[in-house]
């Protein structure tokens, strides 16, 4: 067996006595998609911040293509920089425009010359359908156009994983459409992606596997198919018709 | 079909050039009801006519200006080298008062000290301070120039303010701009850089430049130690004629080098805040 791309063992984080994440253990095979879904509070987030480092954790180990990240002795930064990260909030920088934006990491961080930078990031632009945004800056972007791009500065770098966290919970769904559509161009590429999500149409698109957290815990891993339509656990089956009740199902 | 503005949108527009013509009539009645007022009690003062010679004598003003415009580029001199020094003591200082490293922590404990100290220190007590007390160290390589003292202090007081100024921009940045660029691979340093500070300095731009305002005007004070400047200039004029309306010179001629900076001031802050708008952040 190959290692893994990404591997979470025994993991364990908690804030004073609330504990979020509860024995954690979860592997990431390169090319692999796998997809957190679970209510708000059930250690989704924190996970994928404990995985590129932004969040302490009390005991257990991560691992990135074989290398235990958790040691002391590594740098976090030098880490950081083979993660990709996308957040809910996108997070663009806004003195800064679109492309120096999505060549800020690739200059400072991975020492990439100015004109080789701009020219992989106009590459990338155009090939999503950005190109014409190129020289303006996030403020004047639609919701789904700045988490593009900012997904683009994620994996401008070519990281080893690629962390999605709620990256689709501020937009309406036409814009959920866009972005849904550029992970999916990812998927096809064969980008490795952990993703936590409330929207049940990223599980159907992209996952490979389904994760189920419920208070800190993995309570269910599947196909999108059993976990959607055949849960066993009455915790999924409670979250499942919470979502249809909200219409989000 | 072309467009007909239809009649209730006449009517609206013809309703708001109305009110908008009312209300020029009412400033302009306003400003001229007012500013007869002042005139009128101003000159009918009983010393009017006093005040008039010794502060608003053309003969005075025509025969002190050539001497209050050439201290004034000393002022001029000053407010520069002090913006300068004060602009870069005051992004370290508001820097390691942000800091977290530990290694810092007694900077970050003595650039706390020196803001509290210098923030309530009256400026005049520090010229005093620094522009008497440093000489009379007798030091032999430290300079007695009143110019270079007097700038000093300057430097000190401001550098105190716009410390505090920067550091609040800093701390205005949303942490998720500081978490982002961390995630990007980018280090501390480099996050400070690259994503942290141009944004504090644009959000404390406004502030900062009334703080640079403040000082080209407080510039005139280095004159009580003796530096013959503007207000000093003036100060030995009147000492020959005693008539004041050299002081009335150099504070016009202040006046005059400080009003590029405010009208920038407030055209920058004009635009931030249509911009603002714009994004729909009231």
């Amino acid at each position: 067996m190959t290692t893994p791309m990404l591997e979470v063992k025994n993991l364990r984080k908690s804030y004073g006595a609330d504990l979020v994440l509860h024995d954690i253990s979860v592997a990431l095979a390169e090319h692999e998609v796998k997809v957190l879904v679970g209510a708000s509070g059930s250690g989704k987030s924190t996970l994928l911040r404990a995985i590129n480092l932004l969040e302490g954790i009390d005991d257990g180990q991560i691992l990135l293509d074989g290398q235990d990240i958790t040691a002391i002795k590594v740098n976090p930064d030098e880490i950081r920089a083979q993660i990709g990260s996308v957040f809910q909030s996108f997070n663009l920088f806004p003195h800064l425009n679109v492309l120096q934006n999505i060549t800020l990491a690739p200059r400072k961080v991975h020492g990439v010359a100015k004109d080789e930078a701009e020219a992989n990031a106009m590459q990338m632009l155009e090939r999503f359908g950005l190109a014409d945004k190129a020289k303006q800056y996030p403020d004047l972007l639609s919701g789904g156009q700045q988490q593009r791009v900012a997904i683009l500065r994620a994996v401008i770098t070519k990281p080893k994983v690629l962390l999605l966290d709620e990256v689709t919970s501020a937009l309406d769904p036409i814009l959920i459409a866009e972005v849904l559509a550029l992970i999916s161009e990812l998927k096809g590429e064969g980008m490795t992606m952990m993703i936590a999500t409330h929207e049940m149409g990223f599980a159907k698109r992209v996952a490979d596997q389904v994760l189920f957290l419920h208070q800190g815990q993995i309570v269910e891993a599947g196909s999108a198919r059993e976990i959607l339509e055949d849960p066993k656990t009455p915790e999924l089956q409670n979250f499942l018709s919470a979502l249809r009740e909200a219409g989000r199902l | 079909m072309t467009y007909q503005p239809s009649p209730l949108r006449l009517q609206r527009e013809a309703a708001r050039r109305r009110v908008s013509r009312q209300s020029t009539l009412v400033a302009l009645i306003s400003t001229i009801a007012i500013a007869s007022v002042l005139v009128i009690v101003v000159t009918g003062a009983p010393g009017f006519k006093l005040v008039r010679q010794s502060f608003f004598s053309w003969h005075y003003a025509v025969s002190a200006f050539p001497h209050v415009l050439s201290g004034l580029w000393l002022n001029l001199r000053v407010m520069v080298i002090a913006e300068i020094f004060v602009l870069i003591l005051g992004l370290l200082i508001a820097l390691a008062r942000t800091s977290h490293s530990p290694i810092l922590y007694p900077i970050r404990l003595m650039a706390t000290i020196y803001t509290d100290i210098f923030r309530g220190l009256p400026l005049l007590l520090v010229l005093f301070l620094v522009g008497l007390g440093v000489p009379g160290l007798q030091i032999s390589w430290i300079t007695n120039s009143a110019v270079v003292l007097g700038t000093t202090s300057l430097v000190l007081t401001y550098s105190a303010y716009v410390a505090e100024v920067i550091r609040a921009g800093i701390e205005a940045v949303n942490p998720a701009q500081r978490m982002a660029g961390r995630a990007l691979g980018l280090t501390q340093s480099q996050t400070q850089s690259y994503v942290v500070l141009p944004q504090a300095l644009r959000k404390v731009a406004p502030p900062l430049l009334n703080d640079l305002v403040s000082l080209q005007k407080d510039s005139g004070l280095i004159s009580v130690l003796g530096a013959i400047d503007a207000i000093r200039s003036a100060g030995i004029e009147t000492a020959q004629s005693f008539n004041f309306t050299p002081y009335v010179v150099a504070g016009a001629l202040f006046v005059a080098l400080t009003i590029p900076l405010t009208r920038f001031t407030d055209w920058l802050t004009r635009k931030q805040d249509r911009a603002r708008v714009q994004q729909g952040q009231w």
